[in-house]
C-alpha cells in the first residue's frame, strides 16, 4: 500500500474541501478499495472518509425512497420500507458478498466498486488497460469465463460485480452527486459506462464529486419484484449471471416489467429490449423467453463464457415466471 | 538391474514370503482386544479451550525483540534469466533494512529434495535465489525486511524487473507430447501390464472406455504460511506451521551448512495443512535474510504468496476401460494418465494407485506418466492420487454397471478380490463390501432410481451416487518416542509429531494412557518440536500409526526397566515383560491383575524421581508383507437445478473400513473434513493456469472456491470398526481417505439426478448446461 | 490513534495503512483475530464493531477509532467462556481452530442480526418480523466464515445449541 492522508468529514462540504487535495478518493467501507490499495492498483495519496455522511433512509415526499450513500448494505436490506416497498433491493444486497462485508459495505462504496477481473488484480503479471490504458487486455483470450457477453469492447471485457446495482437498475432509481460546481442527478442506468475506449472511467462521476445520496422513486411495480443470483458456490460467490425483474401484469398481459441483468457486462445491465418485447404481450414462458432472446441477440461469447448467454436466458424466462406465477 | 537394486529386489521378496509372525503387528497389539478402555472414547479436544479463545499461538504469533517484517516479490514469467532488478527505490524507502536478491544472497548448499534421502524436505531441487535464472511463474526475486509489515509491502511494489524469456513449457496439451515414464510412482512401478488387457478389453461384451480429467488444486489451509525466526549463536530458531519439523530441521541444516542439532523447529499449532505445510522456499529465504540482517524476521506469505510459492496438487489427463463379462466380471482393467510436474521434482500424483488394489480382475494395464513443465512444483494434497484417481475410476464402474444394468454396489461386490489383485498379498483386513452394505441401509440406497432423471423435487432433478474411496495404510519409517514416568505416577510422551487439528494431541493422549495403564489426566503428550525424538510425517495418513508403533516400543522398553528396576522385594521380581501387563498405574502379571505395582511404588523404593526411555518404532515391513489399505463407501445424493444448472449436495455418508477408530469425535471430524474437501473437488475447486503465461490467475480465496458453510450440508459417518490385526492398536489412518471418492460418488448422483456424464473436474453448471 | 478494545481505551502510534487486524496482532499483542487472507474472502478475521461483526483485515485502523471493538479476546463473560466457545468444544466446531475466532465472533454477530429480524438470502418472506434460525439459516449466514479443515458440521451444531434452542 501507497502512503496517504487521512481526515474523516462530517458534512458534503467538508468533503468535497478534502477532496481537492492531490490524489484524494472517498473511503467508504473500505472493502473494495482497501483490498485494491493493497495490491497498489490503487494508489490514494489521500483518502476522505465519507462513512460520517448521510447515512439515512427516509420516505421522500412524492413517496419514494432517499438513501444517503453513507447507509450500510445491511442496513439498506433490512430496513422496512426497502423489503416491503423494494423487495429486489433487499434481495439483491443478501445474495451479495458475506454479512460481514454487508455490515462494512456502504451504498456510495458499492454502486462505485471497481469490476471484476483477475487480470486487473494482477497487478505486476498481467497486462490491463484499465491499470495501464493502452497496454493491453490479458482477458480477453485469457481466463475469462466469469466476463461479459454484452457490451464488451476489444480494449475490456471485465464485469460489473455488483449485485445492488443490479436491482437499483430495475427501480429506475436516480442518483445525486455534488461537486465543487454543484449539484446533479443521473438516472442510474446511465452512471456506470461501458468500457469503449477508456475502460479505466467506469462511471460518469467527475473526479471529486460525490454521491449524496440515491432515490428510488414510488412505483407499485417494484412490490413485485425479486433477484436470482447464479454462482459457483451457494454463498458468498460473484455473480455468473444474475437477473433483477419487477412485473405488472393485466390479466394475463404484461402491463408493465423491468428487468434488468448482472454479471454479464461492464455495468448493470437494463435489459430495455427485452422489456419492449413483452409489454402487452401474453406472461407466457415461450414469450418470457422470446423476450429474454431479444435482449441476448447481440451477446457475443469469449472463449470460456459461452455458457452465460444460455445460462442468462434461461434465468430471465425462471424469474419472469416466478413474478408471473405470484402476480395472478 | 543394478547390483543395488537387486538386492533391494531379493530383499521384498524375503519379506513377502516372511512368516506373519516375524512382521511387526505379526502379533496382534495387545490393546486390540482390551476393549473397555479410553481408546475408542469420544474424548473432547484437549486443546480445545486454547483455540476457542484464540489464545493457541500459531507461528506468525511469536514476539521477538527487534522483529522485522518481510515482503517477497515474484517473478512473472514462467522461465528465462532476469536482465535486471532494481531495488534502489525499495531500498531508499522508509523503514526497509535489507532487500535480498540473487545479487546479495548468502551462498547456501543445494536443497536435498523430498524422498531422496530419510530426512530429506526440499520441495525440489531447485537453487533458491543463487542466481538469476527463473524456473517458474511466481517464483521468488526478491525479499524485503523492514521495520514493520506495511512498510515492506510498500517497498516491494517499488521492486522492479525486466526478463530475458526462454521458450517455457507451460501448455499441459503441449506437455503431453513429451510425457514419460517415471522411474517410480512412490516407489511403486509405474506400469504393471497381466495379459493382455487391451485385447480382453476389446473382445468384452460389456466395456467403458473414457477419459478423465482434473485440474490443478490448492490446499488452502486458512493459516497462512508464515515463519518467525531468529538465529542464536549460530544456531537458526523457528516458529513454524509445518507438519513435518523434523524433516524440515535436517533439509535447513543441509542448506546452511550446520549440524541438524542447530536448526530448531517449533509448531505446536498448525492452522490446518494438508500436505501444504511442509518446506518451501520461504523459510529458508527468512533464515537467509534474518541471517543477513542479524535480526529476528517474521515472514508471513501473502495469499497469493502461498498460490505463487508452495505448490498444490497437479492437473491429470486419466483413462480408465473396463471391459466385463455379461455377469459383470471384469476382463480387463485400464488405467493410465499423466500428471504434469516438474523436472526438478518427484510427486507424481499416484492416481492410479486405487486401480491397483481394488477389483479382482483378468487382465491389467497400468501406466502412469508425467509430463515436465516450467511451474511451481506441485506436491502432496490430501489424499494425492487417490482423491482423483478415484473420481476417474470410480466413474467409470457407475457407467458400466449402467451399460451393464446392475446396481453399481452389486458390480463392485462381483469384482471383489480375494487377494490383493496386483501384488497377490494378503489383505490385512478388508471389508468393503460389509461398509457398501451399511452405508446402503442407512442411506436408503433401495429407493434410488437406476433410470436418470426419474425423480425431481420443484426445480430440481435429484439423485443418488456412489463409489469407492480408499487410502493406504502407511507407517513411516524414523519413528521413535520417549516415555516417561514419574513418582508420582504421571507419564509424559514427547515425539515430534504434529497437531494440525486431525486431533493427534487428543488421541494420542488417549493412547498413551491405555498403554500405560493410567488416567488420561496423568498423561501429558510432548509435540510439534523438531527437538523431540523421532522424524515423523504428518502425512499420508501415517502420524497415527508411526506413534502408535513408537509408543509401543517405548512402553516395551519402559517395562523391561522398571521389572528391572523394581527388584527382588517386587512382586514383579523374576517376571518378563511379556507376563506384564500395563493397568491401574502401574504393572500387573497378565494371569494374575491383583498381582502387581504401581509406577509410583517402583520409583520410589528405587528413589528415582522418574525412569525415561527414548526408543525406535521397528522399520515398517509389514507394509511390504500385507496389502494394507482403508476404504470406504461413499454415498451422495445432489440437486440438480433444472434451469441453472446448479449442483448443491443434498445428503453425503462415508461408510468407512479403517480398522478401529480411537476416538469417534474427532474422527468424525476427520472423516468429514475430507469428504467436504471432496465437494470441493466435485463441484468447484480448480487453480486457473493461464497456459500462455504459466501463471497462477485466480490467486485468492474470493476466486478459488472452497466449500462454505451453505454447500455443505450435515454429514453422515459411519464405520465398521474391525480393528486390523496388524496395526498398532488396530487403526488405519484417517486423514485423506474421507477426499477418496467423493468426487465420483457426486458425479456419479449428479448422472443419476439429471443424465450428463461430466468427466472433467470440477462439475460446474457451465459444463451441466 | 485511540481505541477502544475490549472495553479497554488504548493509544498506539501507528502508520496510517494499518488494518484493524494488523494493529490488533502486530502492535497490541491480541493474536486472536486471525488473518487467512487479508482479502476479505474468508472471514478469520472477523471482530465485533460496535457489537456488528466485519471483516477487520479490510478496515483500516484509523477508520475505527471511536467504535467499540471486541475481539475473541473479549467475548468471555464475567471471565467465563462465552457460552458459544464452551459449545465449540462440546459439539468438535473446529479441527486446526485458525478459523475458530472468527466463526465464534461472527456468530455473536450474525445471532444479534437474527434477533433484531435481519432477514437473509435464505429467507423466503422479506416482510416476516421474526426469523427463526434454522440450520439453512445459519448456514447461509455464516457463509462468510470459511473452515478449511471442514469442522462445518459442529459449528452449525455448537450455534444451533446457543442460538436457536436457547430461544
Ligand atoms: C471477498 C469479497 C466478496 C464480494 N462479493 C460480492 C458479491 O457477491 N456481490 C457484490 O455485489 N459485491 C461483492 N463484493 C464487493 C462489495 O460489495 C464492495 O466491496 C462494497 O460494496 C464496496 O463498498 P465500500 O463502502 O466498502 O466501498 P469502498 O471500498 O470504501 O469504496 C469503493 C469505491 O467507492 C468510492 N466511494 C465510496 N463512497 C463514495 C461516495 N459517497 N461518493 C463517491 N465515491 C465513493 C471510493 O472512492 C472507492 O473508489 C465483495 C467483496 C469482497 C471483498
Ligand atoms: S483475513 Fe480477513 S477475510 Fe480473510
Ligand atoms: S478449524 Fe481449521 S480452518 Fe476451521
Amino acid at each position: 500500500m501507497n502512503p496517504f492522508t487521512y481526515a474523516r468529514a462530517e458534512q458534503a462540504e467538508d468533503a468535497l474541501k478534502l477532496a481537492e487535495a492531490q490524489g484524494a478518493r472517498f473511503l467508504g467501507g473500505g472493502t473494495n478499495l482497501v483490498d485494491l490499495m493493497r495490491e497498489t492498483i490503487e494508489r490514494p495519496q489521500s483518502l476522505v472518509d465519507v462513512t460520517g455522511l448521510s447515512a439515512a433512509i427516509e420516505e421522500t415526499s412524492a413517496g419514494g425512497l432517499r438513501i444517503g450513500a453513507a447507509a450500510r448494505n445491511s442496513a439498506v436490506a433490512e430496513h422496512r420500507l426497502v423489503r416491503t416497498l423494494y423487495p429486489v433491493l433487499s434481495r439483491a444486497l443478501l445474495a451479495g458478498a458475506s454479512g460481514q462485508i454487508r455490515n462494512m459495505a456502504t451504498l456510495g462504496g458499492n454502486i462505485m466498486q471497481r469490476t471484476r477481473c483477475a487480470y486487473f488484480y494482477d497487478d505486476d503479471g498481467s497486462r490491463c488497460n484499465k491499470r495501464t490504458p493502452g497496454q493491453g487486455c490479458d482477458a480477453a483470450e485469457g481466463f475469462n469465463r466469469y466476463h461479459a457477453i454484452l457490451g464488451a469492447s476489444p480494449s475490456c471485457v471485465a464485469t460489473h460485480a455488483s449485485d445492488m446495482c443490479v436491482a437499483l437498475a430495475v427501480l429506475d432509481a436516480v442518483i445525486h452527486l455534488r461537486s465543487p460546481r454543484g449539484e446533479r442527478t443521473v438516472p442510474f442506468v446511465d452512471f456506470h459506462r461501458l468500457p469503449g475506449e477508456t475502460p479505466q472511467v467506469e462511471t460518469v462521476l467527475e473526479p471529486g464529486e460525490l454521491i449524496l445520496t440515491v432515490e428510488l422513486p414510488a412505483n407499485p411495480i417494484a412490490k413485485r419484484s425479486t433477484y436470482r443470483k447464479v454462482r459457483d458456490r451457494s454463498s458468498y460467490a460473484f455473480a455468473l449471471v444474475s437477473v433483477a425483474a419487477a412485473l405488472e401484469l393485466d390479466g394475463g398481459k404484461v402491463k408493465d416489467v423491468r428487468l434488468a441483468l448482472g454479471g454479464v457486462a461492464h455495468k448493470p445491465w437494463r435489459a430495455l429490449r427485452a422489456e419492449e418485447a413483452l409489454r402487452g404481450r401474453e406472461a407466457t414462458p415461450e414469450n418470457f423467453r422470446a423476450a429474454a432472446g431479444a435482449e441476448l441477440i447481440d451477446a457475443k461469447p469469449l472463449r470460456y463464457n459461452a455458457f452465460k448467454i444460455e445460462l442468462a436466458a434461461r434465468t430471465i424466462t425462471a424469474v419472469l415466471q416466478e413474478l408471473a406465477e405470484e402476480a395472478q | 538391474m543394478s547390483l543395488k537394486s537387486a538386492a533391494m529386489k531379493l530383499m521384498q521378496k524375503a519379506i513377502e514370503h516372511a512368516p506373519d509372525s516375524m512382521m511387526p503387528g505379526g502379533k496382534p497389539d495387545p490393546l486390540i482386544t482390551r476393549k473397555h478402555g479410553i481408546v475408542g472414547a469420544p474424548v473432547t479436544r484437549i486443546d480445545g479451550p486454547l483455540k476457542v479463545k484464540g489464545a493457541a499461538p500459531f507461528a506468525a504469533e511469536f514476539e521477538a525483540e527487534g522483529l522485522l517484517y518481510t515482503a517477497v516479490a515474484f517473478s512473472t514469467i514462467a522461465k528465462g534469466r532476469i536482465t535486471s532488478l532494481d531495488t534502489s527505490a525499495a531500498e531508499k524507502a522508509p523503514g526497509v533494512r535489507l532487500v535480498m536478491t540473487h545479487k546479495n544472497a548468502p551462498k547456501l548448499k543445494p536443497t536435498p529434495m523430498f524422498n531422496t534421502q530419510p530426512k530429506a524436505a526440499g520441495p525440489s531441487d531447485l537453487p533458491i535465489m543463487q542466481d538469476d535464472s527463473i524456473h517458474w511463474n511466481g517464483e521468488p526475486i526478491a525479499v524485503v525486511l523492514a521495520d514493520t509489515q506495511e512498510q515492506a509491502d510498500y517497498a516491494k511494489s517499488l521492486i522492479s524487473a525486466t526478463y530475458k524469456e526462454e521458450p517455457a513449457v507451460i501448455d499441459f496439451d503441449a506437455a503431453m507430447k513429451n510425457a514419460h515414464e517415471p522411474k517410480t510412482i512412490l516407489g511403486e512401478p509405474p506400469t504393471i501390464n497381466e495379459g493382455d488387457a487391451e485385447a480382453a478389453l476389446s473382445a468384452a461384451p460389456n466395456l467403458v472406455d473414457k477419459t478423465y480429467t482434473t485440474p490443478r488444486h490448492n490446499h488452502n489451509p486458512i493459516e497462512l504460511h508464515g515463519v518467525t525466526l531468529f538465529w542464536e549463536d549460530g544456531e537458526l530458531y523457528v516458529h513454524d506451521s509445518s507438519q513435518t519439523v523434523a524433516q524440515s530441521a535436517w533439509t535447513l541444516a543441509e542448506v546452511f551448512g550446520l549440524d541438524e542439532k542447530k536448526v530448531h523447529i517449533w509448531s505446536p499449532y498448525v492452522g490446518g495443512g494438508f500436505g501444504s505445510k511442509t518446506l518451501w522456499q520461504h523459510h529458508v529465504l527468512a533464515a537467509a535474510a534474518s541471517k543477513m540482517a542479524d535480526r529476528p524476521v517474521r515472514l508471513v506469505l501473502s495469499r497469493e504468496g502461498v498460490y505463487r510459492t508452495v505448490g498444490g496438487r497437479t492437473t491429470t489427463q486419466q483413462r480408465v476401460a473396463i471391459g466385463a463379462d455379461a455377469d459383470g466380471r471384469f476382463q480387463s482393467l485400464i488405467h493410465t494418465g499423466v500428471a504434469a510436474m516438474t523436472e526438478h521434482n518427484d510427486c507424481p500424483e499416484q492416481f492410479t494407485f486405487p486401480a491397483r488394489h481394488l477389483y479382482a480382475t483378468k487382465s491389467f494395464l497400468i501406466g502412469q506418466k508425467v509430463a515436465d513443465m516450467d511451474m511451481l512444483a506441485n506436491t502432496f494434497m490430501r489424499a494425492p492420487g487417490e482423491s482423483i484417481g478415484t473420481f476417474a475410476l470410480e466413474s467409470a464402474i457407475d457407467e458400466l454397471a449402467e451399460q451393464i444394468g446392475i446396481d453399481p454396489i452389486e458390480l463392485r461386490a462381483r469384482n471383489e478380490p480375494e487377494s490383493d489383485p496386483t501384488t497377490g498379498k494378503q489383505f490385512s483386513s478388508r471389508n468393503l463390501i460389509k461398509a457398501y452394505r451399511d452405508g446402503a441401509e442407512r442411506f436408503g440406497w433401495n429407493s434410488r432410481s437406476a433410470k436418470p432423471a426419474a425423480r425431481r423435487d420443484g426445480e430440481w432433478l435429484v439423485g443418488m451416487g456412489c463409489a469407492t474411496g480408499t487410502y493406504p495404510y502407511y507407517r513411516m519409517p524414523g519413528g521413535k518416542a520417549r516415555l516417561t514416568v514419574s513418582k508420582d505416577g504421571f507419564v509424559t510422551a514427547e515425539f515430534a509429531a504434529h497437531e494440525m487439528g486431525m486431533g493427534t494431541a487428543t488421541t494420542q493422549t488417549q493412547v498413551v494412557a491405555e498403554r500405560m495403564g493410567v488416567a488420561q489426566q496423568c498423561v501429558q503428550i510432548n509435540y510439534g518440536s523438531s527437538d523431540l525424538a523421532g522424524v515423523f510425517l504428518a502425512g499420508g495418513s501415517s502420524q497415527s500409526a508411526s506413534i502408535g508403533a513408537s509408543i509401543h516400543a517405548a512402553h516395551t522398553a519402559l517395562v523391561e526397566q522398571l521389572i528391572k528396576l523394581a527388584g527382588s522385594k517386587s512382586p514383579l521380581h523374576g517376571l518378563d515383560a511379556d507376563d506384564v501387563e500395563s493397568r491401574d498405574g502401574g504393572l500387573h502379571t497378565k494371569k494374575d491383575p491383583s498381582h502387581g505395582e504401581s509406577y509410583a511404588a517402583i520409583l520410589r523404593r528405587a528413589g528415582k524421581d522418574e525412569l525415561s526411555v527414548e526408543e525406535s518404532a521397528p522399520p515398517p515391513m509389514e507394509l511390504q508383507h500385507w496389502s494394507m489399505h482403508s476404504f470406504s463407501a461413499i454415498f451422495a445424493e445432489v440437486g440438480v437445478n433444472t434451469i441453472t444448472c446448479e449442483t448443491r449436495v443434498r445428503r453425503l455418508l462415508g461408510s468407512f473400513d479403517c480398522g478401529r477408530i480411537l476416538n469417534p469425535k474427532t474422527a468424525t471430524s476427520q472423516f468429514r473434513g475430507g469428504m467436504i474437501m471432496g465437494i470441493g473437488l466435485a463441484l468447484m475447486e480448480e487453480t486457473i493456469w493461464d497456459s500462455r503465461k504459466g501463471r497462477i490467475m485466480n490467486p485468492s480465496l474470493a476466486e478459488y472456491h472452497v466449500p462454505v458453510h451453505m454447500d455443505v450440508p450435515e454429514i453422515d459417518v459411519m464405520w465398521t470398526d474391525i480393528p486390523d490385526p496388524h496395526t498398532p492398536l488396530g487403526a488405519r489412518g484417517i486423514g485423506e481417505i474421507g477426499i477418496t471418492g467423493v468426487g465420483a460418488a457426486i458425479a456419479n448422483a449428479i448422472y443419476n439426478a439429471c443424465g450428463k456424464r461430466i468427466r472433467e473436474l470440477p462439475i460446474t453448471l457451465d459444463k451441466l448446461m | 490513534m485511540r481505541f477502544l478494545i475490549n472495553g479497554q481505551p488504548v493509544e498506539v502510534d501507528v502508520d496510517m495503512r494499518t488494518s484493524l487486524l494488523d494493529l490488533l496482532r502486530d502492535h497490541l499483542n491480541l493474536h486472536g483475530s486471525k488473518k487467512g487472507c487479508n482479502q476479505g474472502a474468508c472471514g478469520a478475521c472477523t471482530v465485533l464493531a460496535d457489537g456488528e461483526r466485519i471483516l477487520s483485515c479490510l478496515a483500516l485502523a484509523v477508520q475505527y477509532q471511536g467504535r467499540e471493538i471486541t475481539t475473541i479476546e473479549g467475548i468471555a463473560e464475567d471471565g467465563q467462556m462465552h457460552p458459544l466457545q464452551r459449545a465449540f468444544i462440546e459439539h468438535d466446531g473446529f479441527q486446526c481452530g485458525y478459523c475458530t475466532p472468527g466463526q465464534i465472533c461472527s456468530a455473536i454477530g450474525m445471532a444479534a442480526e437474527a434477533k433484531r429480524g435481519m432477514p437473509s438470502h435464505m429467507t423466503r418472506d422479506l416482510g416476516a418480523e421474526f426469523i427463526t434460525l434454522d440450520r439453512h439459516e445459519v448456514r447461509e449466514r455464516m457463509s462468510g466464515n470459511i473452515c478449511r479443515c471442514g469442522a462445518y458440521n459442529g459449528i452449525v451444531n455448537a450455534i444451533s445449541e446457543v442460538f436457536v434452542e436457547a430461544e
